[in-house]
């Protein structure tokens, strides 16, 4: 290497000194010979340096500094931009989003008077309002508390006949990782059970509810309670959990004073199959000691009937369900294409008493359900999804009448519902969909079209299995 | 059967209480940082990715496989800003692991240890998918691997201090293969400065940055949107006239556009590994750039 220098040195010299002996073209190939060398005995200096420091690091036997989380020290080269401000008021700000759900349906049946024969509906179970109508808005907001603690609130915003209405979705606390593998929650939450039951109405891949959650859990089951998850150290997933409730909300109903009125237990287990597939199965069982459950949809009884309370069902219900999901996408991949297939039963089966007024008489019932759902996106934004819905229930005890006010009665109609949906998602937080459903709730068949918009503003949805 | 399940459950309580002798758990977000990793630590940690180069990292769910995978993790190492923001807060809530929560020494993000480029002036989805944090694909300059395999290397010596000298001494080493490497492919992609090029989706600033490429449009009209057919003709007409250009994707991205775009501008399209693994020839960090660089050169004719 020396020689290579001392030889450049001396050419230079000669450019230098002889500026008549050399011509253009060879100033120029001298000048790349020379840019070469530097090249070359700046990388040496460079690698020797390099050892040098290697050879340090090894000797020193220091123990390493604390790692933090502080500002970057080290400045990739060719940065051409700052960081934003390390500290302004805001920065703990938690992070806040808002979905924004609004829709134009059109049903051939009178919404206000649909019901499911065999099956007491809760509040907001139904096809929703006909026309333009606001959906389910909902404003999220999350963040760590702290080291150990994440909490969540979820207003959800909606209208009805005039009204806006404001509910408390969601408002509760979930430990960061205890010891084991164990996840506790606390206040109000979507119970686990199930698959859909935990998602927010607009992660659905249809703009309603399957029949099944809409005539056993009135859409979905959310109460407040605690709730105890166990996720196993295996290479297959596999988390246990159980939650007691208070109970007091359709369709738990529960009368429980300072106990609980109602406790789930719930198993999942999932995985991958080759690159391409993964899927998720569930067993789910609810037992509520219910105290007072009564038909919350108002309009078909209340009218006919004039002032008399509804028939409240008081008892032991126990549902039980699985669910089952199987997800495709080319070597995981979602981005381009990708199928999901999904399905879901459940079962459950009162016994007690039916009331109203002086009234009384035993009821037993047994109503099940499932739907199944495929969703295909087949090019990038676009989606399309088939649907298929099923329920079937019978009822027996001591006074006939009474159970058939009580809307219990299934009138020999088996309910069901074929859906078709399409949608367009220009980005992540955006989507637009078309839906139709062939909905037989009730004998008379129901033709429904849903357009509805869902924008999500803010911090970054999660990407849910 | 209750008998079964509770000596089950007992057993594993004692297990999981005794400590820790097995080896070292690591969760990379992406397949270099795992790469990375095992430079850095040999066989004697167990890496694993979770996500695989076939798939774009923003894209991914919070699968079953991977909350099981994170409820194991001692460290996990992935490249923040936003690129995971989908699906890590979800895996790290439902992993049930405090040991790689925000803040703890299991918790390592690459962008942290760097200035990010492209760190938005205003922030509005309007301009779509962009990151507060700045543009998250600094994988893509070998430059950026210096300061990450430190970071990783203080990492696994805070959390396994028995083999800190073993980490220190394997980046010694890294280092300087690494530096050396740099400069062969810097001489080697010499000729690339200047080059112009199309991208489909803004996830090569740092390659560009480093080896001097042009970007001249990107095909996604805003990040994370895909292409329309009237975007892609306006970029078209854009670039036209332009001598050298080449087209760069990733093997993730989507192949219509690129196809069409490319039978109508004439220039080659150039299918870049985004990670290790993304080509055939990607097989680990080293033979990952050496194949960017040679994919450029022969597109470009040399």
């Amino acid at each position: 290497m020396k020689s290579n220098v001392f030889a450049a040195l001396a050419l230079m010299l000669c450019v230098v000194s002889n500026p008549a002996w050399a011509d253009g073209q060879e100033i120029e190939q001298l000048r790349q010979q020379l840019e070469q060398l530097k090249l070359e005995y700046n990388s040496k200096i460079e690698e020797l340096e390099k050892r040098l420091r290697a050879t340090e690091i090894a000797n020193q036997q220091k123990p390493v500094e604390q790692a933090t989380q502080a500002a970057p020290e080290n400045v990739a080269t060719g940065r051409d931009s700052v960081p934003a401000e390390a500290s302004r008021s805001n920065s703990f700000n938690p992070d806040i989003s808002l979905i924004l759900d609004g829709r134009y349906s059109n049903f051939s049946q009178d919404p206000d008077s649909y019901e499911i024969p065999g099956f007491m509906l809760g509040a907001e179970a139904g096809p929703g309002t006909s026309g333009l109508a606001l959906g389910h808005s909902e404003l999220v907001i999350s963040a760590n508390a702290d080291d150990k603690f994440y909490g969540r609130f979820t207003l959800a915003f909606g209208y009805h006949e005039g009204e806006t209405e404001i509910e408390i979705e969601e408002a509760f606390f979930q430990t960061l990782g205890l010891n084991y593998g164990l996840t506790v929650r606390g206040g109000r939450f979507y119970s686990d059970i199930g698959y859909l039951n935990s998602q927010h109405q607009h992660q659905w891949d249809f703009a309603d509810a399957p029949l099944v959650y809409r005539a056993l859990f009135g859409n979905q089951l959310l109460d407040d309670g605690v709730q105890l998850t166990w996720l196993a150290p295996t290479d297959l997933y596999l988390s246990f959990g159980s939650e007691l409730f208070q109970g007091s909300r359709f369709p738990l109903s529960a009368e429980s004073g300072n106990g609980f009125g109602a406790y789930t237990l719930f198993a999942k287990t999932g995985g991958d199959v080759g690159d391409s597939n993964s899927w998720l199965a569930g067993i789910s069982y609810l037992d509520a000691d219910t105290g007072n459950r009564s038909s919350q949809d108002t309009h078909a009884h209340s009218e006919e009937e004039g002032d008399h309370d509804p028939v409240a069902f008081n008892g032991d219900s126990k549902t039980w369900g699985v669910d089952f999901v199987w997800k495709w996408a080319p070597n995981g991949n979602r981005r381009q294409r990708n199928l999901q297939l999904q399905y879901e039963y459940y079962q459950r089966k009162d016994d007690g008493w039916l009331t109203t007024g002086n009234e009384s008489g035993s009821y037993r019932g047994d109503q099940s359900g499932w739907y199944a759902q495929a969703v295909y996106q087949f090019i990038p934004r676009w989606r399309l999804g088939m649907r298929y819905d099923a329920l079937d229930s019978s009822a027996s005890g001591s006074d006939d009448e009474l159970i058939s006010e009580a809307g219990l009665d299934n009138e020999g109609h088996k309910p069901q519902r074929f859906s078709l949906m399409t949608d367009w998602s220009n980005s992540e937080f955006s989507r637009f969909r078309l839906q139709y459903n062939r909905d037989e709730s009730s004998p008379e068949v129901d033709n429904q079209w849903i357009l509805q918009y869902l924008l999500g503003l803010g911090a970054h949805g999660a990407h849910q299995y | 059967m209750v008998k079964y399940f509770i000596v089950f459950s007992l057993s594993s309580v004692l297990f999981l209480s005794l400590p820790a002798t097995a080896a070292m758990r690591v969760f990379a977000c992406e397949p270099e940082w795992a790469a990375l990793v095992k430079e850095l630590a040999g066989d004697d940690v167990k890496v694993d990715s979770a996500t695989r180069p076939s798939q774009d990292p923003h894209y991914v769910q919070a699968r079953p496989s991977l909350i099981s995978k994170i409820r194991r993790a001692d460290l996990l190492v992935c490249t923040g800003a936003d690129l995971e923001a989908g699906w890590l807060p979800l895996l790290l809530r439902k992993g049930s692991n405090k040991r790689i929560q925000v803040g703890q020494p299991g918790y390592l993000m690459i962008a942290d240890t760097l200035r990010l480029k492209d760190i938005p002036a205003s922030l509005d989805r309007s301009e779509g998918d962009v990151h507060a944090a700045g543009n998250p694909h600094l994988q893509t300059d070998p430059r950026n691997m210096l300061p990450a395999a430190e970071a990783i290397m203080k990492r696994l010596s805070m959390l396994d201090s028995e083999n800190a000298d073993l980490y220190r001494k394997n980046l010694a080493e890294f280092e300087l293969r690494w530096q050396d490497a740099i400069a062969a492919w810097e001489q080697e992609a010499a000729p690339l400065r200047g080059v112009p090029v199309v991208v489909y989706h803004r996830s090569w600033v740092y390659l560009q940055d480093w080896l001097g490429l042009e970007e001249v449009a990107s095909l996604e009209p805003k990040p994370g949107v895909p292409p329309g057919s009237s975007y892609l003709a306006n970029v078209l007409g854009r670039t036209k006239g332009l001598s050298g250009l080449l087209i760069i994707h990733s093997q993730y991205q989507e192949s219509k556009a690129i196809n069409w775009f490319s039978s109508q501008s004439g220039a080659p399209v150039v299918l870049l590994p985004s990670t290790v693994g993304g080509t055939a020839e990607a097989k680990d960090l080293f033979s990952w750039y050496e194949d960017i660089v040679t994919r450029l050169l022969k597109a470009q004719g040399r």
